[in-house]
């Protein structure tokens, strides 16, 4: 790619080099976190200035965040909080199982999953369970009422904790990854084995199969208007447009950043119709959904592997990022 | 050399002596380390720093291709393993004792991520000298995990006669002529004859032949006629094969020495069989892709494996297949040397398979 006719915000990036995958990465306050494939939570203000935490004895498998805290899944079976500080805290020991996924409800509960288990631990400490018909890879709470979505084999169940009954059970043959509703709550989408997404319209089941990528689209993003939807698993960002009441049922879903790259990470910015995308060689772009255009955020290379980590903070005002080889770093947007 | 991580699969029926053999492969002196994904209800006592509990989730592919099925944890365990990439340097699956091999095998072609990280390196089998027999009658597991075998370990020797030993081998035989087969006491084997053994790496099909080649045996049940014309130059082949496995240590059973075998009865097994064609000179790959494909998604459910190297013509390198019920890995290798005989070898080992049929397709593919 030449540089000379994109817009470039590389001089605002600052890169760190942490020797291990990273798994997640967030903001905590004025600092960045990093979980990593060694273990490791990794706590940086500047490239010099950072702090380390030994938060599990194997990898970080998992991991997800709200504005004060990092929460850490390992294959060592723990669940784990970190606050801004450093300072760690242990939710739960699943005595040796992984860690598979991790979720965080808008009301502060948190549920996880080891194989098949599926748990909860309320705001004040309660936890329930319930099994799935298969390990589950992917958790999500529903935006809005006390619901879990769950990815399994053949389908996705939905549970209500608080009620008795058995939980909803989605079914669409193949094995369902990563999950996520939509920011209204209207539609559930699953990624699947068979590099396709699924996506069920919850008021009716009614099915929306959304196939063509050449691989598992293992990144998903929504706008924060809720009218479109990011994925990766392409060589081009695909966004699915979701503003009607069908979804995006016979419509053509929209590319943008197309590179010769496959795409790994996407993350809408949680303001502006802009999508941040992290490609397999390393480079990161930003692309307006409106038009198509492009800024370089970082430049492919052939020594930091693909994207693995991705994420804005809550104000968008600063990106971070993260590699399969252990580069990570973010950009800060100009103010202007 | 490709960074991707080997990984060997054992299996073998219920008290075989698996986890012996595992315990084996960790505690020799080789500097090596091992992740271990064996199934969380089984048997503990494994000596590893890194030991993952699986659940053996047998997963259909949505695909349309019936036989299709991948380990859904397996796909799982290596994404994660690869965030640890560094810290080992090979896999090693222990299967349940009533595990069909399969679909541990086509997850490694079936699912893209897992094929990039990892590669299959074989599937080895052990299998118990004393109750193997009893077990080939009542247990279909125990026939598939031979059938499917690249190594098998014939283990427990020293609890039976040689006659009795013989005999399960003739009959392991009957089924899988193509596996190399060690006989074992507490799986006591060289590491390499276990590990590092590229049995589904297209590169390394030098040669496909059957372990218990005698001098002059005209038995064989499924090596018929017009192989026998060709001894000659099997036995060249075989010294080549020797030079590309400089690094072996168990030479016993590779190298087919006929007094190894001697005296080894040929049994013809009802269900489970071999069946090996072969042509001289070239094949139309107009023909025999569409028939291998064919045949392959026909009869995939009973074709376990297949393995072939193939003269196409007008093409000067050699094209090499091999295959897991439907799936088939194929590609142009090496290109046929100067005076080497160009000609075409294929091998299936399934359920029931219609030698007549397969022989008759495949000589009808002839350039």
């Amino acid at each position: 790619m030449t540089t000379t006719d994109t817009t470039s915000l590389t001089e605002h990036v600052t890169s760190l080099s942490l020797d291990a995958h990273v798994t997640a990465a967030c903001f905590l306050g004025e600092r960045a976190a990093f979980a990593l494939g060694d273990g490791r939570v990794v706590l940086a203000t500047s490239a010099e200035e950072r702090q380390e935490i030994a938060a599990h004895e194997g990898a970080v498998q998992v991991a997800t965040h709200d504005a004060a805290h990092l929460y850490t899944g390992g294959d060592d079976g723990l669940l784990k909080r970190i606050d801004a500080k450093g300072a760690q805290e242990t939710l739960a020991d699943e005595k040796g199982k992984w860690i598979d996924a991790v979720a965080l409800s808008p009301s502060g509960a948190i549920a996880w999953s080891a194989g098949r288990a599926v748990k909860l631990r309320e705001k004040s400490g309660e936890t329930k369970g319930i099994t799935a018909p298969s390990s589950v890879r992917g958790l999500a709470f529903a935006p809005k009422g006390y619901r879990i979505a769950y990815a399994h084999n053949g389908g996705a169940s939905l549970w209500f904790p608080n009620a008795q009954a058995a939980p909803e059970f989605l079914e669409w043959k193949g094995s369902h990854l990563d999950i996520g509703f939509s920011p209204d709550g209207r539609f559930l989408v699953t990624s699947m084995q068979e590099n396709a997404l699924h996506g069920w319209r919850l008021a009716d089941q009614r099915h929306m199969r959304m196939t063509g990528y050449p691989s598992k689209s293992r990144s998903l993003s929504w706008s924060h208007d809720g009218k479109w939807l990011a994925s990766s698993g392409a060589e081009a960002c695909i966004i699915w447009p979701f503003a009607d009441k069908d979804g995006p049922m016979g419509k053509a879903p929209r590319e943008c950043g197309v590179r010769r790259a496959r795409v790994t990470r996407v993350a809408c910015h949680p303001k502006a119709l802009v999508v941040a995308i992290g490609y397999d060689d390393g480079c990161i772009l930003m692309c307006r959904l409106a038009d198509g255009a492009e800024i370089l955020v970082r430049r492919n290379s052939a020594f930091t592997g693909p994207i693995s980590a991705l994420v804005w903070d809550k104000a968008g005002a600063r990106l971070a990022f993260g590699t399969e080889a252990g580069a990570a770093g973010w950009l800060v947007l100009p103010s202007g | 050399m490709s960074d991707k991580i080997p990984v060997t699969v054992l299996t073998g029926y219920l008290g075989a002596g698996k986890t012996t053999l595992l315990n084996r492969i960790l505690t020799e002196p080789h500097g090596q380390k091992f992740a271990v994904i064996v199934n969380e209800f089984g048997e503990i006592g494994i000596d590893n720093e890194l030991v993952v509990g699986a659940d053996e989730e047998i997963f259909e592919m949505n695909n349309g291709c019936i036989c299709c099925t991948v380990r859904g944890d397996l796909i799982r365990i290596v994404e994660g393993l690869m965030k640890r990439k560094g810290k080992f340097d090979a896999i090693i699956v222990e299967t349940t004792g009533l595990a069909d091999p399969a679909p541990v095998a086509q997850t490694f072609f079936v699912d893209a991520d897992v094929g990039a990280a990892a590669k299959l390196d074989a599937v080895v089998t052990v299998a118990d000298a004393r109750w193997l027999l009893e077990r080939l009658k009542d247990a279909p597991e125990a026939k598939n995990q031979i059938a499917f075998a690249d190594v098998i370990l014939l283990n427990k020797i020293d609890l039976v006669t040689a006659e009795e030993a013989d005999e399960v081998e003739a009959r392991i035989r009957a089924i899988n002529p193509y596996a190399k087969l060690h006989r074992t006491k507490n799986c006591a084997v060289p590491l390499d004859a276990v590990l590092g053994r590229e049995a589904f790496d297209l590169e390394r099909i030098l040669e496909i032949e059957p372990e218990f080649l005698d001098d002059g045996d005209d038995h064989h049940h499924h090596h018929h006629g017009h192989d026998h014309d060709h001894h000659d130059h099997d036995h060249h082949h075989h010294d080549d094969h020797h030079h590309a496995h400089a690094h072996a240590g168990d030479g016993l059973a590779e190298s087919g020495q006929p007094h190894v075998h001697r005296g080894l009865k040929h049994y013809h097994d009802e269900e489970m069989q071999s069946v090996s064609a072969r042509l001289d000179g070239d094949v139309d790959p107009e023909k025999f892709m569409p028939w291998i494909n064919e045949l392959t998604q026909t009869r995939g459910i009973d074709i376990l494996r297949s393995k072939g190297i193939l003269a196409f013509k007008d093409e000067p390198k050699r094209f090499v297949f091999q295959g897991v019920h439907m799936i088939l890995d194929g590609d142009l290798q090496r290109a046929w040397k100067d005076g080497e005989k160009r000609e075409c070898k294929i091998v299936f080992i399934g359920r029931h398979l219609d030698e007549a049929a397969i022989r008759k397709g495949f000589e009808a593919c002839a350039a």
